[in-house]
């Protein structure tokens, strides 16, 4: 068994369930070694993925090569593959121990019970070997399944939302654990995961995936400050964005007309350069200004609006800025100075570096914009359930 | 369902009451059950200890008895019935394995296979019950009928050559314990399938995907967790098959060779009207039933039944 990891490659994968496609004509490369994130909502298909090449489920059409090796009618206790299952799957008349050495015995290893001690002080349960799964809290569990899948070093270890039912704090931890962990083995990890969060901070490469496809794939900085498409940018991360049409594309810009305003993007950072397209920008990059900015080369200007809504959250404080035939603009400002430095209500201008924006592939439709609400968390969250209600729609 | 309370996974966390305060609402509630229990086991069971140590009238006709300390009618019944003990639990056994060999993979259809098809689920499950809506009698009977000496089976064997010409099939053995897995094979597999009906798939998906094959998986995962049901399961059968006396009777599928204690005990108390002696064989089949349960259910390693 291969214990630096094997490529693992998806060609063309279909897989149809009765009244419904999970997968479309998924391709995918994920290199030896690298810590890959599948990230989407649920019902995206990313769960399937992972149980088709863990051999749970076959697919309807298409190739899994593990390390150049089609292992696409390869049944499940013959891949080179472990999984860490969302529910932990600890078997519940087992101990500890035995659990964790169960993969190294049917594989009839001499040293399974040795070797299963040490995959446990590495997660620092030895102590607990001798225990049955039900006693142990819900983060020890998960550490357990860990053991248990790593112990085997396989090709490639596929974790399915194993930090879903953790706390935030230990949720915190365990990514942070995860990632060592992954380092020192160096086992292809492919993490599924519907948390964007998790996935920007712990994988080197991220696909994002929705209804069946891979939206867009490439590691997290490069995700999020380049987003393709408006599901990506409002996905991973929040995201202004203004549909126009592109009044001129000389140069190395183009420059979209948002509702009289003129706004400018740069050409590379722009799917699209002519017609009706959508244009965004991250809030952070914004800044406020409660006196007219004037016009300066290579900086938007949109406003003034009104500030409908201050929302402190400690490192930062966010803004919600109602702008007349534009709509309502969020602003992110870290606290420099103590405090909110603008008051709800005030008159203010946002301006952001031309540098920052990015233009999507996206036809303008429907508005892909955020209710206005009272905090980040709650505009995330209605963001979240708005994408997952289109997604059981469709 | 009455095997679930019997056959059930790990009883729900006992609440117990505040040491030192009895509530006499509660000793209320308990007063119909006790005195159940004394009218209809404790008095008999004493009646029957004192039956069986009883001797024959030295004055009296055939069927008196007078109370003594006979204790020698437990060693005149042991040395004069031990094969149709050892014959009981033998054909118990059997008949248990039998009935687990066809009970424990119709449960697994029923209670995983049919998961997620409800409607065809209860109505498997329906045909399972189905046969005890005709009497237990009937149904032995009916087989005698299928298998006697003029019926089809034997009939349609001995034109095969299968069977030898003179061959027979009720009165043997293999009828007994035929009779006996058919008739229990109900009681086998409702407890077995309400183990298997709450086993969490994923368990197996994670076997498959520690490289345990199927079979492997089966004995390390499957069997394991359905355990509680299989032990119900077999108790349920083995304890009233061994003390059957309708399968075996010469007027169903047995004959004299195959009498088992039931039969000895039915023979005495009716017909020849020794009481002792029925009332011996009694306590010692009870005893042993007893005895090889205890035994059975602390080798399981099962705490829900003692």
């Amino acid at each position: 068994m291969a214990s630096s990891g094997a490529d693992l490659e998806l060609q063309a994968v279909t897989k149809r369930f009765p009244g419904f496609t999970a997968i479309e004509e998924l391709n995918l490369t994920i290199p030896a070694g690298s810590f890959f994130a599948l990230l989407g909502p649920s019902g995206c298909g990313k769960t399937t993925t992972l149980r088709i090449v863990a051999g749970l489920e076959d697919p309807s059409t298409g190739r899994v090569l593990i390390g150049d090796q089609d292992v696409t009618r390869t049944p499940a206790h013959k891949r080179p593959v472990n999984t860490v299952f969302q529910s932990y799957a600890l078997f519940p008349h087992m101990t500890i121990l035995e659990n964790v050495a169960f993969g190294l015995k049917r594989r009839g290893e001499k040293d399974a019970v040795a070797r299963a001690h040490e995959a446990l002080r590495m997660v620092e349960l030895d102590h607990v070997s001798g225990r049955k799964p039900a006693q142990l809290s819900g983060g020890q569990q998960q550490r357990v399944a860990l053991a248990r899948a790593v112990v085997n070093r396989p090709a490639l270890l596929l974790l399915d939302e194993p930090l879903g039912a953790l706390d935030l704090k230990l949720r915190r931890q365990m990514q942070v654990e995860l990632k060592d962990i992954q380092t020192d083995v160096g086992i292809t990890f492919l993490h599924v995961t519907h948390d964007q969060e998790e996935a920007m901070t712990m994988a080197d490469t991220i696909a994002v995936m929705n209804k069946g496809r891979i939206e867009q794939l490439g590691a997290p900085a490069e995700l999020y400050e380049l987003p393709r498409t408006a599901f990506v940018a409002n996905f991973l991360g929040q995201s202004n964005l203004f549909t126009g049409p592109v009044v001129s594309s000389k140069g190395d810009t183009i420059v979209v007309d948002v509702a009289g305003r003129k706004v400018a993007v740069p050409t590379a950072r722009a799917q699209r350069h002519a017609g009706d397209v959508t244009i965004g920008v991250r809030p952070e990059k914004l800044l406020l200004h409660t006196a007219d900015p004037g016009q300066t080369a290579g900086v938007n200007v949109l406003g003034p609006g009104r500030v409908h809504d201050v929302s402190f959250s400690g490192v930062s404080t966010q803004y919600l800025v109602g702008i007349p035939g534009i709509g309502t603009v969020s602003v992110f400002a870290q606290n420099m100075v103590s405090g909110p430095a603008v008051a709800d209500g005030a008159e203010v201008w946002v301006t952001w570096g031309v540098e920052h924006g990015f233009g999507l592939a996206d036809e303008p439709g429907e508005e892909p914009r955020f209710d206005p609400d009272d905090d980040t968390q709650a505009i995330a969250v209605a963001q979240r359930k708005r994408i997952e209600a289109e997604l059981e729609e469709a | 369902m009455a095997f679930g309370v019997f056959g059930g996974a790990p009883g729900a966390p006992v609440v117990e009451a505040e040491p030192g305060r009895r509530s006499p609402v509660a000793l209320l509630l308990l007063l119909p059950g006790i005195a159940y229990l004394a009218l209809f086991f404790v008095v008999p069971f004493v009646s029957l200890v004192i039956t069986s140590l009883q001797a024959p009238d030295p004055f009296g006709d055939i069927g008196r008895y007078v109370a003594a300390f006979r204790w020698e009618n437990y060693v005149e019944v042991m040395t004069r019935y031990w094969p149709h003990i050892l014959r009981s639990f033998g054909y118990a056994l059997a008949a248990t394995a039998l009935a687990l060999a066809i009970g424990y993979p119709l449960a697994y259809f029923i209670g995983v296979k049919l998961r997620r098809f409800k409607l065809l689920q209860a109505l498997v499950l329906v045909l399972v019950i189905a046969p005890f809506f005709i009497s237990f009698l009937l149904r032995t009977f009916a087989w005698k009928q299928i298998l006697s000496d003029n019926g089809p089976v034997v009939t349609v064997l001995q034109s095969l050559t299968i069977l030898p010409d003179d061959a027979r099939i009720t009165g043997t053995p293999f009828a007994v314990i035929f009779g006996l897995a058919y008739n229990f094979i109900p009681f086998m597999t409702l407890p077995i399938y309400t183990s298997l009906e709450r086993l969490d798939v994923r368990y197996l998906e994670a076997g498959s995907d520690l490289y345990s094959n199927p079979v492997s998986t089966f004995f390390r995962v499957t069997l394991p967790l359905s355990m509680p049901g299989v032990i119900s399961g077999t108790l349920l059968t083995f304890i009233p098959a061994s003390g059957d006396y309708i399968n075996a009777s010469s007027e169903f599928l047995g004959s004299a060779e195959t009498a088992m204690i039931g039969n000895v005990i039915e023979a005495n108390f009716l017909k020849i009207e020794n009481y002792p002696v029925a009332a011996s064989l009694s306590i010692i089949l009870m005893t042993a039933i007893l005895l090889l349960v205890a035994a059975y259910v602390r080798r399981s390693g099962t705490k829900d039944l003692v």
